[in-house]
């Protein structure tokens, strides 16, 4: 699932850095049936970290109820310009992927 | 004999430290694989959902503020914004009341990250939507009522 993350950081006028990331995922919840009437199988991110530098800044944990192709936004204190941050998603299944940005 | 002696033990130390800084960093994914809460993402009330997230004492409160449509035409695709005034987040939930399994998402803010996060949910019908955080301890909610016009869930 190589390049599935779009990610972007910016030093907002507070000082603080907002962060928002689009993801490119199913999220199937499992629930659903396709028209022959069989379970969609379950494929949803479960854990999504992002780091700033070595410090973790979000841990997340997610349900199969977050809509498809998930966006996420939060914001943190002690970043500066050009930072990396770097944020990794692993699924039910195993599937994992992971984008860095330098933040603007 | 003693020289020679000290760096073998220095030597074997250092080497120590490498071998254990990448193991925690090779078992860090793995943890955190383990820590997925299934019993609180599969509960199917938003109490079961409270009791498998460790919930207490809940106080509604005026410091929790969701950012969510009146009416979403989209089941599929509701925007969810929740942030808070209160000092000291370390979590943050979103449930909806009458999805099959009522817990969306659960954050875990370290220090300095702001009680702030935005996604966007799934919501099968008409429902409240409900943001738990944790504040120095303690457990305050705010809910928000979301129309649905087209459910989300079904196929």
């Amino acid at each position: 699932m190589a390049g599935s993350i779009k990610i972007r950081a910016k030093i907002e006028s507070d000082g603080a850095c907002e962060v928002k990331a689009l993801i490119k995922h199913t999220m199937e919840t499992g629930m659903r049936k396709d028209k022959d009437g069989e379970k969609i199988p379950a494929k949803f991110i479960q854990e999504i970290l992002c780091k700033h530098g070595d410090k973790v800044v979000l841990e997340t944990n997610w349900g199969g109820a977050v809509s498809k192709n998930p966006y996420i936004s939060f914001r943190f204190d002690g970043a500066s310009k050009g930072d990396k941050i770097e944020l990794s998603w692993t699924d039910n299944t195993g599937e994992s992927d992971a984008a860095e940005a330098i933040i603007k | 004999m003693n020289m020679k002696r000290r760096l073998f033990l220095k030597g074997t130390l250092a080497s120590t430290t490498i071998a254990l800084a990448a193991g925690a960093g090779l078992i860090t994914p793995q943890q955190l694989l383990a820590a997925w809460p299934e019993s609180a993402f599969g509960a199917k009330s938003v109490d079961d959902a409270y009791s498998a997230i460790g919930g207490g004492a809940r106080t509604p409160s005026d410091a929790v503020m969701i950012k969510a449509p009146q009416i979403a035409e989209n089941g599929a695709v509701v925007p969810i914004t929740v942030s808070s005034t209160l000092k000291g987040v370390t979590r943050i939930a979103i449930l909806v009341e009458k999805n099959a399994t009522p817990l969306v998402a659960l954050y875990q803010l370290p220090t300095g990250t702001h009680p702030y996060v935005s996604t966007r949910i799934k919501m099968g019908k008409t429902s409240n939507v409900i943001a738990m955080i944790e504040a120095e301890g303690a457990l305050y909610t705010a809910e928000k009522e979301v129309k649905v016009t087209i459910g989300g869930c079904g196929g």
